[in-house]
């Protein structure tokens, strides 16, 4: 009588591919409403680079277009580093603290949706805010680039989030809820200035620019730059596979911090 | 589809067989060579004081921890692994939710993780969430949210439930029609691990009882079976002698006073209460009770023999 319960047969436990299709758009889209949703995440991350962008390729720089155009690819590499940074960073951090993560963790959700879904969500904000700024630039700077140019920059910055997305799964697994937002942007700040995304590289000390090879954003805004023709001359493959490099790191990195907890 | 699946389980079968498992934190046990077998289509209620191993047992059991040691499977498989975990559902403790999200798109979410999920509407009616539907999860107080993670625990028409303290900050009348749910999802085939501090709640709803001490498992059985372990009688009533005098009755165990009434805990209930009429006239409001869940759980609880089993 003490038979034991199989598992049932495939139709009861396995998932058709249309069912996890629908699994990974639903997550997606709820991530992003969950998120758009949050002003105090969302004006914050669209509105600071184009801010910024005002103040120092606009205002404080009257009329010199090509450090206008240097600047929109630079604030671009700042813009997109925020949303993958918090959105991963302080956003899991927080959802982890309140226990929100085991409910997930308990439930037959893949792991990797919840990682496609953030760095969609990070992907759609850098869409917004390479708008904005590319706005700013167009109506308030005089910033004039072809279409082609236009496409390849947004190309790149948007693809070039992905290191900064597992950067911050890295550290929303480790970071307690408080603590995060202090400490995502005691790296974001500092590792900004130093890659030359706020003001340009080549005015920079040359020991900074040489510590800047080690800096992810740096090799960012050098893709982007190429875009313009104002970077300073390293080779495309080469920022490429640092890049690449920085994101396996970072992904061996979410994995090791994954298996600790 | 639901049908054949339900009528394949037979009503005694196996779904968690738990053997000699141990799981230490630091220097403390807080599991020690447990043994448990769970069956299907019952409610299995594990009691015990906090530190007991309850919360262990449920993590391992959902393979959200490995054991040191023993071994655990459940529907014949490992814990945790992702067929087990689309017949699964778990209510576990939650400080809060994302809160830019509504009910209804909490739940859509959820039901998309599984592959048979249960409708829309049933899902809202067995948690009674229907007009609350549109509102978001910040703006819910300490009872809706329980409800709704309940709501996400039957989301994939489980046929396995954790509940861990589904009822806590939830008022009479939804505990009522939690308790109506979980006796439903029963008769429907769900079988259901609970934990709760209530003893009522698992009076009412377990047709079995686990008592965890120390990580190991000191008695189990069916409510009645656990009242009848512990075979004292109390004995409640006002006098004006001091309560002290009362120990000398025959049969008496313990003796103690609660405001102005005398409470004696006797094994032979019929030579107390013979002893205590003939010897004092002023005794009023006299009431004669059984133990009751509660008085067998602090018993058997603060019994030292570990080994009760």
């Amino acid at each position: 009588m003490n038979q034991a319960v199989y598992l049932q047969t495939s139709q009861h436990s396995s998932m058709s591919f249309k069912q996890l299709l629908n699994l990974y758009r639903l997550e997606a889209k709820f991530e992003w409403l969950k998120t758009i949703r949050n002003p105090a995440f969302a004006l914050p991350a669209i509105l600071f680079p184009a801010l910024f962008y005002v103040f120092f390729g606009v205002v404080m720089n009257q009329d010199n277009i090509q450090a206008a155009s240097y600047l929109l690819c630079t604030y671009g590499t700042f813009g997109v580093m925020g949303p993958a940074l918090f959105s991963f960073g302080a956003g899991l951090a927080v959802e982890r603290g309140q226990g929100w993560l085991d409910i997930k963790e308990a439930s037959p959700m893949p792991g990797s949706a919840q990682i496609v879904s953030r760095v969609l969500v990070s992907m759609g904000f850098s869409v917004l805010i390479l708008l904005t700024l590319g706005l700013v630039a167009g109506l308030l700077a005089g910033v004039t680039l072809s279409v082609g140019q236009s496409v390849m920059l947004s190309v790149i910055l948007i693809l070039g989030g992905l290191p900064f997305c597992l950067l911050g799964l890295t550290l929303g697994l480790l970071l307690k809820a408080e603590s995060a937002p202090a400490v995502v942007n005691v790296i974001y700040l500092p590792i900004s200035f130093l890659s030359g995304l706020w003001i340009p590289i080549t005015m920079l000390p040359s020991f900074l620019q040489s510590f800047a090879q080690f800096l992810p954003p740096y090799h960012l805004a050098q893709l982007a730059l190429k875009v313009t023709g104002q970077d300073v001359g390293g080779r495309v493959w080469m920022h490429i596979a640092v890049l690449a490099l920085f994101s396996v790191t970072f992904f061996a990195t979410s994995l090791w911090a994954f298996n600790k907890k | 589809m639901q049908q054949h699946a339900v009528e394949s389980i037979s009503p005694t079968s196996s779904i968690i067989s738990v053997n000699h498992l141990t799981k230490s934190f630091a220097e403390t046990k807080a599991l020690n060579d447990l043994c448990l077998d769970i069956t299907s289509n019952r409610v299995l209620a594990i009691l015990g004081a906090n530190g007991a191993g309850k919360t262990t047992l449920i993590n391992i059991l959902l393979g959200r921890l490995q054991a040191d040691s023993g071994d655990v499977s459940v529907f014949s498989s490992k814990a945790g692994n992702q067929e087990v975990k689309r017949q699964t559902g778990a209510m576990l403790q939650v400080a809060n939710l994302p809160e830019t999200l509504k009910i209804k798109e909490h739940i859509q979410l959820f039901q998309s993780y599984y592959p048979n999920p249960m409708p829309y509407e049933k899902v809202i009616e067995y948690a009674g969430l229907a007009e609350l539907q549109n509102r978001y999860s910040k703006k819910l107080s300490g009872g809706e949210k329980q409800r709704l993670l309940f709501a996400l625990s039957i989301c994939g028409n489980p046929k396995l439930l954790f509940l861990d303290e589904p009822s806590v900050g939830m008022d009479v009348e939804s505990r009522q029609s939690l308790w109506r749910a979980i006796r439903d999802l029963k008769s429907q085939g769900t079988s259901i691990v609970l934990t709760t501090h209530y003893l009522q709640e698992a009076d009412a709803l377990a047709d079995e009882i686990v008592l965890l001490k120390q990580g190991k498992v000191i008695k189990r059985g069916t409510s009645e079976q656990i009242k009848a372990s512990v075979s004292s009688t109390t004995i409640r009533f006002h006098s004006q002698q001091p309560s002290e005098v009362f120990n000398a009755l025959e049969g008496a165990v313990q003796v103690s006073s609660n405001g102005k009434y005398t409470q004696i805990q006797t094994h032979q209930v019929n030579q107390t209460l013979k002893a205590l009429l003939n010897q004092y006239a002023d005794i009023e409001d006299l009431t004669v009770s059984s133990a009751g869940l509660e008085d067998a759980f602090l018993q058997l609880n603060d019994d030292n023999s570990g080994e009760l089993q």
